[in-house]
């Protein structure tokens, strides 16, 4: 075993050794707080053992599984330390089992059954149409906000997991997007309609603007400086009172107009739901139709490698400020939608908080991947809608499932799995099929 | 060319003239690939001239330029250290090879515009094209970190010969290889200027390669160049025995 590396642990003994260690630290560490109770009423100390006992077999149970699903992860650890120069093909697959994951197996079997994918089509078009029906309001609204945070989701993929610059404060764009639409509602009554493409306009503006000083940034500090960047803007729109009207937001915002017809507060989330819907298949298609692109090529390759990126003649200024810009258009129209569904907001809903559920949808979804995105989304917000009684832990379940999901699976719980191109060779090349 | 207080280039005079193969040689640390960096303008010499004579065009300075922009111009480079689109498929990284010949925008991308699908066909025909050249066609759709080391050597040759160079510079093509991928190696490389009159420089620490391809070979050691010649003239120099070939050849 060459110098360096720490020695794979094979025997089953050595596991269990080692989770004892993990068990008995847990045991020491939590002392004082699971063991000792200090009444100071009573002026004893009570000594709870029992709990001693819990914490040990936790831990070691808890740190067995772990060290056992990890080693699954990596799979059969190979006898010979691999010569990186030698490196074969099938050694590379590590927890891909065989040359194609079940991931890729059920897109390329998607892909080729027309039947299937066009029944599951049309199956989903019709469970989407009726489901406001179906539903109550209450049930409709909740759709209508994870829908949005697709949206959301979708836009911020495009600069973190398409271009992979780490972006925490993309609320910036999503509340410049509702601020304008309220604020041009409120002092000159300008229609929802009209607003929606002016503030996404507006949200690719703000985009360039962050996007020209943090070009030499990457990763760390971009993440820094964009977080900032997301404070400042919620910190201007909670002080600038003559502007924003301050931390008490702005109310009676106008919902979607409807040609004049009436409508009640039912139809109005019948109404919005649709156009979510509609937005969303819209964002789905320009995003799927952008990542296949060559804009989306140059987005991944910068991602990837951004000295390769730039010999291959990619430039590097521009890429990054299309995918600032591209991406914070989606969180303007979502901000937009945002202001007309609650017809109130104020700066509080537009907090770090925000950033970082979106961040998490990207992330946890799959980056890079629409398909996980949307799953991520409806995953992060709907859970939580319906699991009522969890919202307490709700930061916890995020940052453990976040730690959960990036050791296990990097790419998330669907990675993006690239186009496939099929070639006929017109000349026959004199083998057989 | 100073890193600091390191002199990492000193007055390297050198050309390449239309459909030729140099060589540039050196013990590791001579300044080879800081050389390169200073041709591709990944860094800015403090001092000097690089001047390009495309073919059927006018001449150009490359000083002060983007690394983008001289790569527009006609230069295509390899990286001693591979730099392939890790996640990207095999076909997708040659792909991107040809985004500084397309023009295809946001707009084409969205609204799918038949110029756009034009582009693109054409993009993937002309990548293909390319794989087939080097070689790597029956693994088109593999993820390229998927490839042995070999094909990535190749893939990478053929991401920059899709930017349709009229001077390619290669890095340590052959570095890792085994001698028959070596022997293919060669071959492509003189492939490449037979059909497509590139002219090539590369870099190279594999003397049988070198010897065998080069019509022109320089020597740099710390930063200077100590001599130049044909194969047969640089191995005689005694200059480049003692700082560099004799340990080579008689070890
Ligand atoms: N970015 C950098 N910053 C500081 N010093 C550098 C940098 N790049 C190269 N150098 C130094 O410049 C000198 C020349 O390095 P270079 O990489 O050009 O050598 P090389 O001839 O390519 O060697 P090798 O055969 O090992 O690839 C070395 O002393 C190296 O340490
Ligand atoms: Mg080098």
């Amino acid at each position: 075993m060459p110098y360096g590396r720490r020695a794979p642990i094979t025997q089953k003994g050595g596991k269990i050794l080692r989770s004892f260690g993990v068990a008995l630290w847990f045991m020491f560490l939590t002392f004082p707080i699971m063991v000792i109770k200090i009444s100071p009423l009573e002026k004893n100390i009570e000594w709870r053992w029992g709990r001693m006992i819990y914490v040990g077999a936790g831990a070691f149970v808890l740190s067995l599984l772990w060290r056992y699903v990890i080693e699954q992860k990596r799979g059969p650890i190979p006898k010979e330390e691999a010569d990186p120069l030698k490196v074969d093909t099938k050694d590379t697959g590590w927890n891909r089992g065989g040359s194609h994951s079940l991931q890729e197996r059920l897109a390329i079997f998607f892909h080729k059954n027309k039947k299937f994918r066009i029944l599951t089509f049309t199956g989903l078009f019709f469970i989407i149409a009726a489901f406001p029906f179906v539903f109550s309001t209450y049930q409709t609204s909740i759709i209508i906000t994870a829908l949005m945070y697709v949206m959301l989701g979708l836009g911020l993929n495009i600069v973190v997991g398409l271009a992979g610059l780490l972006d925490l404060g993309y609320v910036a764009f999503y509340a410049s997007g509702a601020y304008f639409y309220a604020l041009m509602n409120h002092h000159f009554g300008l229609g929802f309609w009209a607003a929606l493409p002016m503030a996404g306009a507006l949200a690719a503006i703000m985009g360039l603007l962050l996007g020209f000083p943090v070009l030499r940034l990457r990763g760390d500090y971009l993440a820094i400086v964009t977080l900032g960047f997301g404070e400042i803007i919620r910190l201007v729109l909670e002080n600038w009172n003559e502007f924003s009207l301050g931390p008490s937001g702005i109310a009676r915002i106008d919902r979607p107009g409807t040609l004049g017809i009436d409508f009640d507060l039912r139809d109005h989330t019948v109404y919005l739901y649709y156009i979510v819907v509609v937005l969303v298949a819209f964002t789905i298609i320009v995003v799927s139709r952008l990542r296949n692109s060559r804009i989306g090529r140059a987005w991944i390759a910068l991602r990837e490698d951004e000295v390769a990126c730039q010999a291959m003649g990619i430039d590097k200024t521009k890429t990054k400020l299309t995918a600032f810009a591209l991406g914070a258009t989606w969180a303007g129209f979502v901000g937009c939608i945002l202001a007309a569904k609650t017809t109130f907001i104020n700066p509080a809903s537009f907090t770090f908080m925000e950033s970082a559920i979106i961040l998490s949808i990207v992330v946890l979804g799959g980056m890079g991947s629409i398909f996980g995105i949307i799953l991520g989304a409806l995953v992060l917000i709907l859970l939580p809608e319906y699991l009522r009684a969890f919202s307490e832990y709700r930061m916890l379940v995020f940052g453990a499932s976040m730690v959960i999901i990036m050791v296990f699976r990097p790419q998330g719980i669907i990675g993006g799995t690239r186009k496939r191109h099929e070639f006929h060779v017109k000349e026959p090349t004199g083998e057989k099929p | 060319m100073d890193f600091g207080g390191l002199r990492a280039l000193e007055k390297v005079d050198l050309y390449v003239a239309e459909a030729e193969i140099v060589a540039i040689i050196g013990p590791n640390g001579a300044g080879k690939t800081t050389f390169f960096n200073c041709i591709t303008c990944v860094y800015q010499p403090h001092r000097g001239d690089m001047i390009i004579y495309p073919p059927g065009k006018a001449s150009k300075s490359l000083n002060g330029l983007k690394p983008n922009t001289v790569t527009e111009m006609g230069i295509a480079r390899t990286f001693q250290n591979i730099r392939l689109f890790k996640e990207m498929t095999v076909l997708e990284n040659v792909m991107v090879g040809r985004h500084c010949r397309t023009r295809a925008g946001i707009a084409g991308a969205i609204l799918c515009t038949r110029k756009t699908i034009r582009e693109e066909q054409e993009t993937l025909e002309f990548s293909y094209g390319m794989l087939r050249k080097v070689g790597l066609e029956k693994q088109t759709n593999e993820k390229a970190s998927d490839l042995p080391y070999g094909a990535q050597r190749r893939l990478e040759i053929a991401r920059a010969l899709a930017t349709e160079p009229f001077l390619l510079l290669l890095d340590e093509p052959a570095a890792g290889m085994n001698p028959s991928e070596t022997a293919e190696l060669d071959e492509l490389i003189s492939r490449i200027r037979e059909e497509d009159g590139i002219s090539i420089l590369l870099i190279e620490h594999d003397m049988k390669l070198v010897m065998n391809i080069s019509d022109r070979i320089y020597v740099l050691d710390y930063g200077h160049l100590i001599a130049e010649g044909t194969p047969q003239q640089v191995t005689g120099n005694p200059e480049v025995i003692k700082a560099y070939l004799g340990e080579c050849f008689d070890a």
